[in-house]
């Protein structure tokens, strides 16, 4: 019976581990920042990407590096998300600041090039692209130093962007037509990949006679809780913390006392990504990673910052173990083993097993979310304030 | 809003205003006979049907452009409702082209012997009719009471309808036993009023049946957004607070207009799922439901003609473009969101009223319609005593 129990609740802290290292950045982005990123996942899975490139880079160097690829995996993996998150904050996001509902949209159509640009990446495209960031840069330095940018860049931008685009993609394309077959294939295609665990995270303690811990699965745990300090210490413990919680708090305020929000908007924003990018990373080791990694868990780490009560971390990281142990009691059957087997409880039991499995028991607990929110429409931890708005 | 505009007297405006009735009212009447009567003779019957399903969702879209639009609440799961109307049309259609005592096909796949109980009334011709609207309706109304009962707005309600669709989707996917799961059902070789639903003669009765009710569900969405009840709607959007404040309780109509929109989404799902003869769980995809709003904005949101004008050609870009490059496609569909929030937020329609509408109003001459634009300059959201943050006012 207590191996039962502490197996159960590992079950379900580990679930909960995976949802909480998925919806730590997204607290950052969405709850600090107030920033719907539906792109969130896709960063993820470019962390996801970013640990099979480095596996496979390990694998050719040969020696300890397949047994260490994941520790230069995760900053890796983070440069990445998180330089990519940059790139997205400066070019679009920071445009829609304060209309919500377009930046979901906008992130939504971000999503969906990612997804693409997953699925076809080659070296034509990426010749492209390097050809187009090269011209766009250093044009755009050029006039920046040598005109008077401002007065001219209501015409100059679009010209330059309409232009810097058209001989990236004639090049592009003239690589393409030019290129052998070797050269133009897709890197990732559609295919999903796998990333092959190292050797020690294979297997697992064995504790009693039925109790057993994947390695795996606490290494994730681990992580999760490194993670939830770091940030936790960076909010707290550091300058760049101190302005980011006080641009949350009042931007207006923050701006005349001379903090750069602009700046802190996008440190926030390359944050949140940068820890999608290491969550990505965690789920290499659950299963294979594909283009559609990210939607799978996007909607959940949504619900994580949601139940948790926006703006607060401890928020979230309650909700996440709470949502995951109770995706585990009611998916793996647990609940309905609670009731004696007699004739009064046979309906709760058929109850209960209806519920027991993976999809369905995501169905009853996203149903106790709705109904949690009848009496806590603010989350676990709702903000202080005198505000008329939630 | 301009206030330039001279006051004129009440019988004048009367007028004027009746005269813009009736020219809509031709207009649409027109643009209906020619789908029905013309448009035909030029098109394949494939083209025909493919037309008559971007006619089915450009009814969604009035519906999301009604909650949107006017009311500013982003539902990212119509899925939902316009899958519910779907299944509950092809329930009847299975259960009514089978020999008398006999259950579908797909049930003895799974072990299933007898009808689960919930199959059991769409026996009934017209329970079906009234259950293709009315189930839509009554699930959009109990979440929206759940969700605007606690004053839960904004991104928040977008984000737990989304959830709700992941819900649906699961509980549709996973039940073979009760609805055929991943497969969905199939409504091609079903029998409607002695015909093949499948075949040319029903296809075409079915594009003139979806003609009919988007002709309808325009003429109802446009008697709702009119009036009084259409302003109510547009100050909720615009400020909620204010309008609680004045007296009116914003929960019974964001309620009221989100049930009458999932309504909307249910019919247009039973008109889809006959014409392209099959409704799964993947009518509840996520990136659907998302795609639907992007109907509305490219055509114009707050703008009825702009949602049907969006759904009908982006739909049709994709048939063009999605079928041949389907990379290209995904890019270019990326890019449209992209497009549409940052240089749009009018869509196209509301980009042409801005561009041409004085001209046009004065050819035809009638008073100009003012309308705020969403890229004018921003009154602020958020009250400006609370101390939330206040991204409005970067």
């Amino acid at each position: 019976m207590l191996e039962g129990l502490i197996g159960g609740l590992f079950n379900g802290v580990s679930i909960g581990a995976v949802l909480l290292i998925v919806a730590l950045g997204l607290a950052i982005v969405f709850g600090l920042m107030g920033v719907i990123n539906l792109a969130h996942g896709e960063l993820m899975m470019f962390g996801a990407y970013t640990t099979f490139v480095v596996q496979n880079a390990a694998r050719e160097i040969g020696g300890i590096a397949p047994d260490i690829f994941i520790f230069v995996a995760l900053p890796m993996a983070f440069l990445v998300s998180a330089a990519l998150g940059l790139l997205l904050e400066r070019s679009v996001i920071r445009y829609l600041y304060g209309r919500p509902l377009e930046t979901l949209l906008a992130t939504w159509g971000v999503s969906l090039i990612l997804r693409q640009f997953v699925r076809s990446v080659n070296w034509p495209i990426a010749i492209g692209l390097g050809i187009f960031a090269v011209l766009f840069g250093v044009g755009r330095w050029l006039l920046n130093h040598y005109t008077d940018w401002d007065r001219i860049s209501q015409w100059a931008n679009p010209i330059f962007v309409g232009l810097s685009a058209a001989i990236a993609l004639v090049a592009g394309l003239w690589v393409q037509n030019a290129g052998s077959n070797q050269f133009t294939r897709a890197w990732f295609s559609t295919r999903n990949v796998d990333v092959a665990t190292p050797n020690w995270l294979r297997g697992g303690v064995t504790v009693g006679t039925s109790l057993q811990f994947p390695y795996a699965r606490l290494f994730i745990i681990a992580l999760t809780i490194l993670c939830v300090i770091a940030v936790y210490w960076f909010l707290n413990g550091t300058a760049w913390g101190l302005r980011i919680r006080s641009v949350t708090q009042n931007r207006g305020m923050s701006a005349c006392l001379g903090i750069p929000t602009d700046r802190v908007d996008a440190l926030t924003f390359a944050l949140g990504s940068g820890l999608a990018g290491i969550a990505g990373v965690a789920v290499t080791l659950l299963g294979s990673v594909g283009p559609n990694l990210g939607v799978n868990y996007i909607v959940d780490a949504f619900m994580v910052v949601v139940v948790g009560g926006v703006g607060k971390l401890m928020g979230s990281i309650v909700a996440a173990l709470i949502i995951g142990i109770a995706v585990y009691l009611v998916g793996s059957g647990t609940l309905a083993l609670l009731f004696p087997p007699t004739e009064v409880f046979q309906p709760l039991i058929d109850f209960f097993n209806f519920f027991a499995t993976t999809s369905m028991a995501k169905v009853m607990v996203f149903a106790l979310i709705i109904l949690f929110l009848q009496v806590r429409p603010a989350g676990l931890f709702p903000p202080k304030g005198r505000s008329v708005e939630l | 809003m301009t206030t330039d505009a001279t006051i004129q007297p009440r019988r004048v405006v009367k007028a004027s205003q009746k005269r813009k009735l009736i020219i809509e009212a031709i207009v649409v009447i027109a643009i209906a006979l020619i789908l029905v009567f013309v448009v035909p003779m030029f098109l394949s019957g494939f083209r025909q049907n493919l037309l008559g399903r971007f006619l089915a969702l450009a009814i969604v879209a009035l519906g999301i452009d009604l909650i949107w639009g006017f009311t500013g609440l982003l539902s990212l799961g119509h899925g939902i409702f316009f899958a519910l109307g779907g299944y509950a049309f092809a329930m009847f259609l299975q259960l009514n082209s089978l020999p008398e005592g006999q259950i579908p096909n797909f049930f003895s796949l799974y072990g299933v012997s007898d009808l689960p109980w919930f199959w059991e009334p769409f026996y009934s011709f017209p329970f079906t009719l009234v259950a293709t609207f009315m189930i839509p309706a009554i699930v959009a109304g109990l979440l929206g009471y759940m969700v605007f009962r606690n004053r839960i707005r904004g991104v928040y309600f977008s984000i737990l309808t989304q959830a709700a669709l992941v819900v649906f989707f699961n509980f549709f996917n996973g039940q073979q036993q009760l609805i055929n799961g991943t497969n969905g059902l199939s409504t091609t070789t079903t029998i409607f009023m002695g015909q093949q639903v499948g075949g040319a003669d029903m296809r075409s009765f079915f594009y003139i049946l979806t003609v009919v009710f988007l002709v309808l569900m325009y003429a109802l969405c446009r008697w709702l957004t009119s009036g009084r009840f259409g302003r109510l709607l547009v100050a909720i959007r615009d400020d909620e607070n204010r309008v609680r404040f004045s007296g009116y309780d914003p929960t019974a109509f964001k309620v009221l207009v989100f049930a009458v929109s999932g309504a909307i989404a249910g019919i247009a799902g039973a008109l889809y799922t006959v014409q392209s003869g099959i409704i799964s769980p993947q009518a509840m995809d996520i990136a659907f439901s998302i795609e639907m709003v992007i109907w509305v904005a490219v055509g114009g949101r707050g703008t009825l003609i702009g949602a049907i004008l969006g759904a009908v050609l982006v739909n049709m870009a994709r048939s063009l473009l999605g079928e041949r490059f389907p990379d290209v496609w995904m890019f270019f569909q990326g890019a449209l969101f992209l497009i549409v929030v940052t240089m749009l937020p009018n869509g196209i329609i509301g980009w042409a009223r801005r561009q041409f509408g004085p001209q046009v109003s004065k050819a035809l001459g009638i008073a100009p319609t003012h309308l705020p634009y969403l890229d004018d300059p921003p009154e602020s959201e958020s009250e400006p005593l609370a101390d939330t943050p206040e991204f409005a006012e970067k």
